[in-house]
């Protein structure tokens, strides 16, 4: 049995973006705080964490999850994926942040991490949705900025590249280790 | 915010779990998707001296057919019970209500057996166990206890669960007739205003199941035709409703007029 007191600093080892990492959280410590604070992990935003903006969400061993309803410790050894793992090391966007670019699908851009990560998920799984199916899913998000209309037009433009030119890159990143 | 600091512990096994249940009784919160709780802690509203985290337990994420019923176990999540293959065939009404729970991304993590411990008055899935008349199955150091729905949920947020007790499974009847279901929320995924679920069983009448119109679900037996309209106006001023931020009792009690008799007749197509 895994035990941790309150106070006490446990080491947390997982797998971030394919790499081995460590660090140490109290067991309040939430996943969100422990990938920004602890790892440097910046990429995924913090917004209401109470669950409702998506902003935090990330992949917990392939599923899409708020990070902030995690606990540190309950990503223990298992494998977490954020939103740097999506372009190339080059820069280069991959199909779905390139459409988000086409359309218009942010502004700000505080939101669009948690978004890119849940549809990242949710694309493994269903790679060729209809709109209802994206909205469905998109309805677990809040941006203030974009009113919608071109995220939900990037993430249909991006299954149809998908389905087209499959990237066989993201199609292994994409892969839950484990199925839930 | 941040939850104040409180002790982690991940048993291994149902019985390593029910020992630290039986140790430190109700300073003890059972965590198991959190998607809640978790909530909860960061807004400070619940402030336990000990989680126990019980979703590593492997006995306790199995999805089982026994005796007509299907056995959910305490780890499973929404969205594993949603992919299950046989959920359709076994247990439509589930596969009709689920994905109004929550998000995709909540019902991820979000378990079955929480949703049924935390006891919502406008939860979906509460209300689909008391239609199909499901049970609960509760452990501790002590024995097993099995409650059927409508003894275990109590009231608003309150169930018979024992401060040492752990909710392992909930048990579904394979039940055979139609079913429908149906919700009015301000937005998908958001708490039901009002949640209807209908079965027809080939019973005398139609079992009809209300949410988010009292303290808990309500399950009565309606007339399937001529009457069907009168018995759901006597049951919308028996439940009364109740007023929050998102609807007015008036305005649940109209919703109820409404969405009821679209739902019992939804579920006697459905059978036909």
């Amino acid at each position: 049995m895994r035990r941790v007191s309150k106070g006490e600093r446990a080491r947390i080892r997982l797998t971030l973006n394919g790499r081995r990492m460590a660090g140490e959280a109290e067991p309040r410590m939430l996943l969100s705080d422990f990938l920004r604070q602890a790892l440097g992990a910046t990429g995924t935003h913090v917004g209401c964490e109470h669950g409702v903006c998506g902003c935090c969400t990330v992949l917990l061993d392939g599923t899409a999850v708020r990070s902030c309803l995690t606990l540190a410790v309950q990503a223990e050894g298992r494998a977490v994926t954020t939103v740097e793992s999506l372009a190339d090391a080059d820069g280069t966007l991959n199909a779905l942040q390139q459409a988000f670019r086409n359309n218009h699908a942010l502004q700000c851009g505080f939101c669009t991490p948690g978004i890119l990560m849940s549809f990242t998920d949710f694309l493994a799984r269903n790679p060729k949705p209809s709109e209802a199916e994206v909205i469905e899913v998109l309805g677990g998000h809040l941006c203030r900025c974009t009113g919608y209309a071109g995220i939900v037009s990037a993430v249909l433009e991006a299954a149809r590249s998908t389905s087209q030119h499959p990237n066989e890159e993201g199609a292994k990143q994409d892969a839950p280790a484990r199925t839930r | 915010m941040k939850p104040r600091p409180f002790d982690y512990a991940r048993p291994d096994s149902i019985e390593e779990a029910l020992a630290l249940l039986s140790e430190h009784g109700d300073e003890a919160r059972v965590l198991a998707g959190g998607q809640t709780l978790i909530a909860m802690l960061n807004l400070r509203v619940v402030e336990p001296a000990i989680l126990v985290d019980i979703t590593r337990i492997a006995e306790l994420d199995l999805i089982r057919e026994i005796d007509g019923r299907i056995e959910v176990g305490a780890a499973v999540t929404q969205n594993r019970l949603l992919a299950w293959s046989a959920l359709p065939r076994t247990l439509p009404l589930l596969a009709a209500a689920l994905p109004f729970v929550g998000h995709f991304q909540t019902r991820n993590k979000g378990t079955v057996c929480g949703s049924i411990a935390h006891a919502d008055p406008a939860s979906e899935i509460p209300l689909a166990l008391a239609v199909l008349d499901g049970e609960v199955v509760l452990r501790s150091r002590h024995g097993t206890r099995v409650l059927a729905a409508g003894d275990f949920q109590q009231g608003m947020l309150t169930t018979a669960r024992e401060p040492d007790e752990l909710i392992t499974a909930v048990r579904f009847p394979i039940v055979q007739g139609g079913v429908a279901f149906r919700e009015v929320a301000r937005r998908h995924g958001d708490f039901a205003i009002v949640a209807v679920a209908a079965l027809a069983d080939g019973g005398n009448g139609i079992r009809l199941g209300v949410a988010g119109m009292a303290e808990r679900p309500a399950v009565r037996r309606v007339p399937s035709e001529d009457a069907l309209q009168d018995a759901i106006e006597r049951l919308a001023w028996e439940l009364e409703g109740y007023e929050d931020i998102h609807a007015s009792a008036r305005m649940r009690r109209d919703l109820l007029r409404r969405i009821g008799p679209v739902v019992a007749q939804e579920a006697v197509r459905c059978a036909a």
